[in-house]
């Protein structure tokens, strides 16, 4: 194994089993320290420009890489007319931006916040950063090499899915220049922190909340549903 | 009828000397940890006053609470589902840490380790969020006692309605008034924590209403700390989870009262089972504003009633819980007598701790000049009855703290109270009860057996009468999910998990 398939065969695969594996294991396990960690009650005004800005930004953009990846045909005839590619790139570009300075407002209100920083742990900054080199390189790449959008489809999307399809092909990514292999790389690193840290919230996302009703009662015996004075009279009869 | 029985606490304010035991009995309990520290899960605000957090009665700020439509259907004052999705990542009404207050210690070891000098060492105060030295601006009951003063008591929102020449006399230092409002969780039959939790963290348990958060499933959304119009649900900023008062269901389980209940100094504080039928719930948040109180008291249930008791035994609720409902001094106070009232039930979360509003200073309410003091000590307390409007704690004031505004439900409570106490000072005092004290009686709505019963347990009860503790069988509850025997090794103090924080 040369060392493209370490880091584009192996790192993945086993990036990935430690996402899922402890992911279930901390949820089953310590289900108490899942949580998204909200530091809005310590600080606010940064965070609103913070936090809004990054989550939004990032969601977006991270569903808009899974289309690709789902839709890959789509993409390519929504960019076979230039003026819907530039409008697209346009759109990521400027989510990305977004992002960006979510990400920075929330890495320096963590070192700059004295109550923040009570709270901070040293994986928030782990997190953190990795993001900043995702969404950097990110820009990167839609700045140097155009049009992601348009050669993606072609080179990461066969990459991606012969991972899912088990059957790896690193040799198409062997070649790519280091900025691209950084952002796929930081992706994985991404996925192999995530269990460890406060990004376990990502899977907790409550979009039950829209179907459930709004009281939730809890009994520690079901109801009965019909009254029976015969089952009253077998238990006067227990001796 | 579908029945449910509820614990729930009595206030009864008259009593209450503002002493905060109960404040402390439940921070030693409960709160003593990081990240709980600014937490009173129980807190006693002193009236007119802005409270803790400050002016968390402003819902037009903090959103807590429900809203009627103009079709008569209910939406949480905060958001709607998918608002509260999208809010996940900031929540604009969400109370902030200074707020409720910078919590702080001092650091004691100074004093012995300062080096010898001219003047006394000092332990300076140190915040308990970041270590840092810092100046104290506020505290859980930084304006007590500051009934009238102009920073505080002038901003308190229940004084609104009030005609601005009384508002005016308030602040005037001779007629200066307030009372305490010792405040925990309303354990509500129609939550506002419950309906704004995404994760469904919250939850009311059907046993005996106790609203709780499921530590393991909330996942720091912080919905409910906003949604709560009593601001009874505090986000816990280290372990990142939301907190609240769980009305010592552990002691409760075992037969014992809360601790805020079981320390209070002046025993103002009674507890016991009401039944309440679940399908009048809806009605009883929904209705129009005038007919809240009357549509929260009609859904709870009366446990002489054999048709209630049979419906009670069908809902699973033994016999056990039925003679607690009937010992109830909830019931009493709240149905029979009809002396206890729930906090603002504007907020239509259907707030099930109760309070009987305190009677104003008796002397100077009347003191409009000096002749009224050649009145004959007896007729004082007549005065005061025939003239409860120029009690010296205005009428509407109350109201707006206790019955959504209504003024005739304050008046009919103050009126019985005095009534008794008028009653009672005839019998003991005077020994004997003349004929215009009954005809008193009668025009307050209660007889001399009932006031005489009313005097018993406000004044003279026991602890056993006080607190009525229904038997809960968690020996027979815990089969459902644990090994019993299992069960009893794991219980006692301590943790079933640590609180640590998350990474």
């Amino acid at each position: 194994m040369n060392g493209n398939e370490m880091l584009f065969v192996a790192f993945p695969y086993a990036a990935f089993v430690i996402a899922v594996v402890v992911s279930i294991l901390r949820w089953r396990r310590h289900p108490f320290t899942v949580s998204a960690l909200s530091s809005q009650l310590l600080e606010n005004r940064r965070l609103f420009w913070g936090s809004v800005s990054f989550h939004w930004g990032i969601t977006v953009i991270l569903v808009g890489h899974l289309l690709a990846l789902l839709v890959p045909s789509g993409f390519e005839l929504w960019n076979g007319a230039p003026v819907r590619l530039y409008l697209l790139e346009a759109t990521g570009f400027a989510l990305g931006l977004w992002a960006l300075f979510g990400v920075v407002v929330l890495l320096a209100r963590r070192f700059m916040v004295r109550r923040v920083q009570a709270v901070t742990t040293p994986m928030d900054i782990v997190v953190l950063v990795l993001i900043l080199v995702q969404v950097v390189t990110g820009l990167w790449i839609a700045l140097g090499y155009r049009w992601g959008s348009f050669w993606g489809t072609a080179v990461f999307v066969p990459y991606v899915r012969s991972l899912i399809t088990l059957s790896p092909r690193p040799e198409l990514v062997e070649a790519l220049p280091i900025v691209l292999k950084t952002h796929v790389l930081a992706f994985f690193a991404f996925l192999a922190v995530f269990p460890f840290t406060r990004l376990v919230h990502i899977i907790t996302v409550p979009l039950g909340y829209l179907t459930r009703p709004w009281q939730k009662v809890i009994r520690n015996r079901p109801e009965p549903a019909v009254y029976h004075p015969a089952a009253d009279r077998t238990l006067e009869r227990v001796p | 009828m579908r029945v449910r029985a509820q614990m729930s606490m009595l206030f009864h304010l008259d009593k209450c000397i503002g002493c905060h035991t109960c404040s402390v009995a439940c921070k030693n309990l409960w709160t003593d940890r990081a990240g709980a520290e600014y937490m009173w899960w129980n807190n006693v605000e002193t009236r007119p006053g802005t409270g803790y957090p400050t002016g968390w009665e402003d819902q037009d700020h903090y959103k807590g609470g429900w809203r009627r439509d103009d079709k008569g259907r209910l939406h949480l004052t905060l958001q709607n589902k998918p608002t509260g999705i999208a809010r996940l990542f900031f929540n604009p009404a969400l109370p902030q840490l200074d707020d409720y207050y910078e919590p702080f210690t001092f650091r004691y070891g100074d004093l012995f380790s300062a080096p010898a000098g001219e003047q006394q060492p000092t332990a300076r105060p140190i915040s308990m969020v970041t270590g840092d030295e810092m100046e104290i601006a506020g505290g859980p009951n930084w304006d007590d006692d500051l009934g009238g003063s102009q920073v505080y008591a002038r901003n308190d929102p229940s004084l609104d309605g009030i005609d601005p020449d009384v508002r005016s006399q308030l602040e005037e230092i001779e007629r200066v008034v307030f009372n305490y409002l010792p405040r925990i969780c309303n354990h509500c039959l129609n939550p506002a924590c419950v309906a704004a939790c995404p994760s469904g963290a919250i939850y009311k348990r059907a046993e005996d209403g106790i609203v709780l958060v499921n530590e393991n499933k909330c996942r720091a959304w912080r919905m409910c700390v906003a949604a709560c119009p009593y601001k009874k649900v505090y986000y816990n900023w280290s372990t990142g989870k939301s907190e609240k008062c769980i009305l010592c269901f552990p002691r409760m389980e075992t037969g014992q009262a809360p601790a805020c209940a079981h320390s209070c100094v002046g025993r103002i504080r009674y507890m016991g089972v009401l039944l309440y039928d679940q399908d009048l719930i809806t009605a009883a948040a929904g209705a129009p504003e005038t007919e809240l109180l009357r549509a929260q008291l009609d859904a709870i249930l009366d446990p002489w009633d054999e048709r209630v008791v049979t419906a009670a035994n069908a809902a699973g609720i033994d016999d056990g819980w039925i003679a607690a409902a009937r010992r109830s001094p909830a019931w009493r106070f709240v149905k029979e007598w009809g002396l206890a009232l729930p906090l603002h039930p504007e907020y239509r979360t259907v707030a099930m701790m109760f309070y009987i509003p305190p009677l104003s200073p008796v002397v100077a309410t009347i003191e409009r000049n000096l002749t009224k003091l050649d009145l004959p000590a007896e007729r004082v307390d007549f005065e005061l009855f025939d003239e409860l409007d120029k009690a010296r704690l205005p009428i509407r004031y109350l109201a707006n703290l206790f019955s959504a505004g209504d003024e005739d439900v304050i008046r009919a409570v103050l009126r019985k109270m005095l009534a008794v106490r008028i009653y009672k000072r005839r019998q003991s005092v005077d020994g004997v009860v003349d004929d215009a004290t009954v005809a008193l009686l009668a025009s307050a709505g209660t007889t001399p057996q009932e006031a005489e019963d009313i005097y018993r347990l406000t004044t003279l009860p026991t602890v056993e009468e006080r607190f009525v503790m229904p038997p809960y069988h968690r020996e027979m509850s815990i089969e459902a999910v644990n090994d019993p025997l299992r069960h009893k090794g794991a219980a006692g103090v301590g943790y079933v998990t640590p609180p640590r924080r998350g990474a």
